[in-house]
C-alpha cells in the first residue's frame, strides 16, 4: 500500500511525463487492437469463403432448363463432383431479398429477371476444381464462373501481408514505448536521486526503492492498454453498421462481447509485461 | 556495542583518511568525537552505517561484523542506528511529519501506529506544532530537532549525531545536547561528533579526539582540549 501511495505521488507530481508515457502506450495498444480486429475479421471472411461452394457458375438468361440439366449431368458423369446445387432466378431473388431486407429501396429495384440462375458446385478433391471449372467455362450458356479458391488465396495473401505489417508495427511501437518509459522513469530516478540516497541511508532496501518505479511503469502501460482498447473498440462499434452492410452475408457482426473482453485481458497481460520490462530496465540503468 | 580494531580507510589515490583506529564503546555510553575539520569524524560514522567499507581492520556493531555484512543485511543494520547527518538530509519537498515517518514506512508499520509513534517523537523533541510545515519554514534548531526525531523514530540502539550543534546559537545548542543526554539516559548509546568545546567541557563525558585520521586521545571524562 505504501508503494502504491508513493507511485501515485510520483505520477501526480509530474503530469506531463505521465501523460507522454500513457499516450505512447495508448497508441501502441490502439494499433494492437486494430490489428486484432483485422485478424479476426479476415479469418472470419476466409472461413466464410472456404465454407462456400468452391465453384459458382452463373447462367446466361437464354439458358433453358434442359441446357442446365445437360450441364449438370455432364458434370456428374465426371465422378469428381461432391455436391451440386441449382439456384434458380427466383431462389436467387429470395436470397437477395433476405440479404437486403432492411433496405426497401434495393428490394424495389431488383426483380428475378435481372438475377442469373446458377450452379453451386463442390468437388471431392480440391485438385479437380480447375478441370471442372474449365469444363463449365466451355459451355455456351455460362456467363461467368467464380472460382472461390482464387478469392480465398487472394484474401489469404492479403491477410498474411497485413499480419506481417501488424506484427512489425506492434513490435516497433512496443520498442518505442519501452524506450519512452525507460526515459521517463530514468528522469524520475535522476530527479529523486537525493531522496533515494537518504532513504537508503535510513535503511531502505533496494527493492523498497525500486517497487514504486516498477509499479509506475506498469501503471503507464496498463492505463495505455485500457485507453487504446476503449478508443479502438468504440471506433469499431461506431463503424459496425457500415461494415456490416459492406460485408453483407458474411457472419462477422455483431462481434461477441467475449472477444472484446478477451482482447482487453490479453492487452493488460501484455501491458504488465511491457511495463515491468521497461521500468526494470530503467531501474537497472539509473538506480545503481 | 561498538568495537573498532585497527581500522584504516584510504581513498582511491591512497591518501589515508583514518589510520589504525581502535576503540570500544559500551552499551549506554555517551561519547564525544572531537577533532578539527578533516580529522575523520564523518568518515567514522560512514563506516559504522556501512556507507563505506574500511581498507583494513574490523568493525563490530552489535552482533554485526560490518565488513562481512552481506549487502541485503545493510538495511537491517541502518534501522538499528539512528543518525543525524551533518547536512541533516531532510527532504525539502516533504513536511516534517513526512520526513519523520519515512523510516517507519520502511518497516511496513500500520498507518495508525506510525501516526502515534511520530506524535510521540515530535512531542519528545518539542516540535509538535511544526508537524505540517516544510523544512524550509523552520529555524536551524527546529530542523536539527526534526532530524533528531527522524533518527529516534525507530528507537535505535545506537544514536550517531554528526555536529548537531553546528551553526546554532549557544542556547539552542545546549537544548539539542540536553535532548541527546535525555536519549542517552533511556539507554541508547550516543556518539556525538562536535567542535563545540563548551558543551564537551560542561558534560564531562568520554572524549575520543581525532587528528589527521588518528586517535590522539581517549579519556573517560574528557575535555575538548588536551589539558
Amino acid at each position: 500500500m505504501a508503494h502504491l501511495n508513493t507511485t501515485w505521488k510520483h505520477i501526480r507530481r509530474s503530469p506531463y511525463q505521465a501523460t507522454a508515457a500513457i499516450l505512447i502506450m495508448t497508441l501502441t495498444f490502439f494499433i494492437v487492437s486494430i490489428f486484432a480486429f483485422v485478424f479476426l475479421g479476415s479469418s472470419k471472411i476466409i472461413n466464410f469463403f472456404e465454407s462456400k461452394p468452391q465453384v459458382t457458375a452463373f447462367f446466361k438468361d437464354e439458358a433453358k432448363q434442359e441446357n442446365i440439366e445437360a450441364l449438370e449431368a455432364q458434370l456428374n458423369s465426371t465422378g469428381k463432383i461432391a455436391n451440386i446445387k441449382f439456384v434458380s432466378k427466383e431462389e436467387a431473388l429470395a436470397i437477395y431479398r433476405e440479404q437486403n431486407k432492411e433496405d426497401p429501396l434495393l428490394l424495389d429495384l431488383v426483380t428475378a429477371d435481372i438475377l442469373p440462375s446458377s450452379l453451386e458446385i463442390s468437388t471431392v478433391k480440391i485438385d479437380d476444381l480447375s478441370s471442372i471449372s474449365d469444363t463449365i467455362k466451355k459451355s455456351p450458356f455460362i456467363q461467368e464462373v467464380i472460382f472461390q479458391k482464387d478469392v480465398v488465396s487472394s484474401l489469404t495473401s492479403w491477410t498474411n501481408a497485413f499480419r506481417q505489417i501488424g506484427i512489425a508495427l506492434v513490435a516497433i511501437f512496443s520498442l518505442v514505448s519501452i524506450f519512452i518509459i525507460v526515459t521517463v522513469i530514468g528522469i524520475k530516478i535522476s530527479q529523486k536521486k537525493y531522496e533515494i540516497e537518504v532513504m537508503r541511508l535510513l535503511g531502505a532496501s533496494m527493492w523498497h526503492v525500486r517497487w514504486p518505479f516498477i509499479l509506475e511503469g506498469i501503471f503507464y502501460a496498463v492505463a495505455g492498454a485500457f485507453l487504446g482498447w476503449i478508443i479502438s473498440s468504440s471506433i469499431l462499434l461506431y463503424v459496425s453498421p457500415f461494415l456490416s452492410s459492406f460485408l453483407r452475408g458474411i457472419p462477422i457482426f455483431p462481434i461477441p462481447w467475449i472477444f472484446f473482453l478477451e482482447l482487453l485481458g490479453g492487452e493488460i497481460v501484455l501491458a504488465v509485461i511491457l511495463g515491468v520490462i521497461s521500468s526494470y530496465l530503467a531501474v537497472l540503468r539509473y538506480l545503481k | 556495542m561498538i568495537k573498532l580494531h585497527n581500522v584504516s580507510k584510504k581513498i582511491s589515490s591512497g591518501t589515508p583518511i583514518l589510520s589504525d583506529i581502535s576503540f570500544d564503546v559500551e552499551k549506554g555510553e555517551f561519547v564525544f568525537l572531537v577533532g578539527p575539520t578533516g580529522s575523520g569524524k564523518t568518515t567514522l560514522f560512514k563506516l559504522l552505517i556501512r556507507e563505506i567499507l574500511p581498507t583494513e581492520g574490523t568493525i563490530i556493531v552489535g552482533d554485526w561484523d560490518i565488513v562481512r555484512l552481506p549487502k541485503k543485511k545493510i538495511p537491517h543494520l541502518r534501522k538499528k542506528i539512528g543518525i543525524v547527518f551533518q547536512d541533516l538530509k531532510l527532504l525539502m519537498d516533504r513536511t516534517i511529519f513526512e520526513n519523520i515517518v519515512l523510516p517507519l514506512e520502511l518497516t511496513g508499520i500500520k498507518d495508525k501506529d506510525a501516526l502515534e509513534k511520530v506524535e510521540e517523537v515530535l512531542l519528545q523533541v518539542g516540535i509538535e506544532k511544526h508537524r505540517n510545515k516544510f523544512p524550509i519554514q523552520l529555524s536551524g534548531g527546529e530542523k536539527q530537532r526534526a532530524a533528531i526525531a527522524r533518527a529516534l523514530i525507530l528507537s535505535p540502539d545506537i544514536f550517531l549525531a554528526d555536529e548537531p550543534t553546528a551553526d546554532l546559537d549557544p542556547k539552542t545548542s545546549q537544548e539539542i545536547v540536553d535532548l541527546l543526554v535525555e536519549i542517552n539516559k533511556k539507554g541508547t548509546t550516543v556518539i556525538m561528533a562536535t567542535h563545540n568545546a563548551s558543551i564537551v567541557d560542561t558534560l564531562e563525558r568520554r572524549v575520543i579526539a581525532l587528528e589527521s585520521g588518528k586517535i590522539v586521545r581517549d579519556q573517560k571524562k574528557g575535555k575538548y582540549g588536551s589539558s
